[in-house]
């Protein structure tokens, strides 16, 4: 007979990323609505502002990136509901693991399904917008660093209001705030590009902040979902 | 080490502790208010540049000070309500968050009437006062949340661990808006001067901030008392105390 | 008499501003089946949710051999196996995948699958997707654990003595045919017979294993 299948962290990781991964898979919507989103949210700003090429070029970091908060938290919903109206969130809860290594697992399946794509979708609108060429590198780091820490902190928003039924709106109220120091320094980093000067220090501390939010956002997320549960 | 706390865990004790507390809050905070604001508004000297619209500083900075020292108050009790599993943390976040909003709200509109004079336009993205607009998004965002849930204990801590996770990003949004600030800032716009205060504008600055603290104490003790009765309303002690009131009612 | 397996310690819960139940205590021992009573709003999935760590009582504590679940938890949802309202099955895995995950998540082999799904009349449907069954076909998705975790411990391939040993069921009858109850009711007595025990909740009457049940009553408390 086997032996028993007693699981490591990083397999159990592995388990719940490529469960989170083909559910989504299956589900085509949950990628490709949130990126539309991101698309016309753009669109629309040329629309209402006009079409002037160095107004556009100037605001452009802002609005990318306010964006892609927006559509992030669009996204975020579908990191839990589904499991908390299932069931499935009470059995990960009751598994003899510690919280934290499915919740990072299921945040970075998140991040995948919808940041990888933002990432990956951003140059092109960035020249919709007349980005300044010397900004493109600065804006793909910045979205590579700064989205995951939009869906740590995101998580923890999501694990507060899953229970409720009406989270959508308060969701945003709660995450929205926490958001700011990730949107300043992410477009001070583009604009410092746009200018030719060095935007490491911008760099520096979006990093620093995604790895706070990587270690402390999983026990928070943790502790909101056993209220949430309750 | 905890022992002597204990019996302060229990509601029915810290609902009796609040209420003898209380009124000295109340008597100390109308002495400390009365002396320094007459103080503050009518004898202490006017700004040497801003005149008496100076005046209102002493307002707006202790509602400032409350506001985010009620913030740190309110997720440092969450926290210990998380670590020890203190039922009437909830209580407190419950009780301290509504209280904070309000002075977050009277700094910004303090500071808004200031600016009028001083800058000629109501509001202007000055970091102290954009730190203050989002710290009241932060509290609001608590009230929210403890208002969505419908079981109040559940509420409590849902609120709680919302503040915990605030708290530790009021520093990084403050520094971060601080940064913003310095960065975008034009050559026009012109900071508060913040000169050595004159030993005659302190001490009234002293007397009227902890006046408003002993004050908020005050609205504390009440907000919590209620909370307290609210969420033990099936408790045996509750439903005498309730019975006491009436009768006592009845024979007036 | 022989050490407890899990012992309720003066529980209190309030719903609600309603008191459910006050200073409820019990002891559950191996072997013993627990069918929890009451009418409804009696508390009867709060109980069974505070006994499986899910919920915080008021007061009271939940202890499993001897230490508190909610400090040795770990160890705790080694021995639990757990069945809610709702089957935590996702629409868009298959019966196999849904499974195999469940499993896998409890330390239980996915070479148990195959048989386990036999065992609830799912054979043929394990490719099927989740949403494309009904609900009585995810209750017997989740149910397939059960015979799973038997299998395991009748093989001794189990984590430690008490893996999967407590079974904490809420109304796993519901959407069940009679056959299947009655199926549920003979894989009970092997379970306790092996030395674990099983805690549930059902508006059905237990026929076969009906002389071993013990019962708690809840009453509806204003």
């Amino acid at each position: 007979m086997t032996t028993s299948a007693n699981l490591s962290y990083s397999k159990l990781f592995n388990l719940v990323l490529k469960r989170d991964l083909t559910i989504a898979l299956r589900h085509k919507d949950d990628i490709i609505n949130p990126l539309l989103f991101f698309v016309i949210i753009i669109t629309l700003f040329p629309l209402g502002i006009g079409p002037e090429a160095n107004t556009l070029a100037r605001i452009a970091p802002g609005i990318i990136w306010v964006a892609a908060l927006l559509s992030t938290l669009l996204s975020l919903d579908r990191l839990f509901k589904s499991d908390y109206q299932d069931g499935s969130l009470e059995q990960l809860l009751l598994s003899p693991y510690p919280v934290f290594v499915w919740v990072l697992a299921k945040v970075f399946a998140h991040w995948l399904i919808t940041g990888l794509p933002l990432i990956l979708i951003a140059p092109l609108l960035a020249a919709l917008l007349y980005l300044p060429e010397q900004s493109f590198v600065a804006l793909m780091l910045t979205l590579l660093i700064g989205t995951p820490v939009l869906s740590l902190i995101g998580a923890i928003g999501v694990a507060l209001t899953v229970g409720i039924k009406k989270g959508g709106v308060l969701l945003s109220l709660l995450v929205l705030p926490l958001y700011i120091p990730v949107l300043i320094f992410a477009t001070s980093a583009i604009d410092t590009a746009g200018l030719s000067l060095p935007y490491s220090g911008q760099l520096a501390i979006i990093a620093a902040l995604f790895f706070t939010s990587l270690t402390l956002a999983p026990l928070a997320i943790g502790a909101a979902l056993k209220v949430s549960t309750n | 080490m905890w022992k002597w706390l204990h019996p302060y865990a229990n509601p029915e004790t810290s609902y009796q502790l609040a209420g003898r507390l209380q009124p000295w809050f109340t008597g100390l905070s109308a002495v400390l208010l009365l002396i320094g604001l007459v103080w503050a508004l009518a004898f202490a000297p006017a700004d040497y540049q801003q005149g008496d619209s100076f005046r209102i500083f002493y307002i707006h900075v202790p509602a400032a000070i409350l506001s985010m020292g009620l913030y740190t108050s309110m997720a440092i009790i969450a926290f210990t309500g998380l670590v020890w599993q203190l039922k009437l943390a909830d209580a407190s976040t419950a009780a301290l968050a509504p209280i904070g909003a309000v002075f977050t709200a009277i700094a910004l509109f303090t500071g808004a009437a200031w600016g009028k004079p001083m800058w000629g336009t109501w509001w202007i993205w000055d970091a102290r006062l954009t730190s203050e607009l989002i710290l009241l998004f932060l509290y609001l965002g608590v009230i929210a949340l403890h208002n969505a849930f419908e079981d109040k204990a559940l509420a409590g801590k849902a609120a709680g661990i919302l503040a915990i996770v605030g708290v530790v990003n009021v520093p990084i949004i403050h520094y971060s808006v601080e940064w913003w600030n310095t960065l975008h800032q034009g050559a026009t716009v012109t900071k508060f001067g913040r000169p050595a205060m004159a030993p005659e504008m302190y001490w009234p600055f002293l007397l009227c901030l902890f006046g408003f603290a002993f004050m908020t104490a005050a609205i504390v003790c009440m907000r919590f008392r209620t909370e307290v009765l609210a969420r033990n309303a099936m408790r045996p002690w509750v439903r005498a105390l309730a019975l006491q009131a009436s009768e006592s009612q009845e024979a007036k | 008499m022989s050490a407890s397996l899990l012992s309720a310690q003066n529980l209190t819960c309030i719903r609600e501003d309603r008191i459910l139940f006050d200073d409820l205590s019990f002891d559950i021992y191996p072997g013993d089946i627990v069918q929890i009573e009451g009418p409804n709003g009696a508390g009867k999935t709060s109980l069974l949710r505070i006994l499986a760590g899910l919920s915080q009582p008021y007061e009271g504590s939940v202890r499993y051999q001897e230490s508190s679940i909610k400090t040795d938890s770990e160890a705790y949802h080694q021995a639990l196996l757990y069945l809610g309202h709702t089957p935590g099955v996702k629409g868009e895995l298959s019966a196999e995948e849904n499974l195999n995950f469940n499993l896998s998540l409890h330390n239980l082999s996915n070479d148990y699958a195959q048989a386990s799904l036999d065992k609830v009349n799912l054979l043929g449907f394990e490719d099927s997707l989740a949403s494309h069954l009904s609900a009585g076909q995810h209750r017997r998705i989740a149910l397939a654990r059960l015979y799973a975790a038997l299998n395991a411990k009748q093989n001794n391939d189990s984590n430690g003595a008490n893996a999967n040993a407590i079974w904490i069921l809420d109304e796993p009858f519901t959407a069940i045919d009679k056959q299947g109850v009655a199926d549920l009711e003979q894989l009970f007595i092997a379970h306790t017979n092996q030395g674990g025990c099983v805690i549930l909740t059902t508006h059905q009457d237990l026929s076969i294993c009906a002389d071993k049940v013990k019962k708690i009553t809840l009453e509806y408390q204003f």
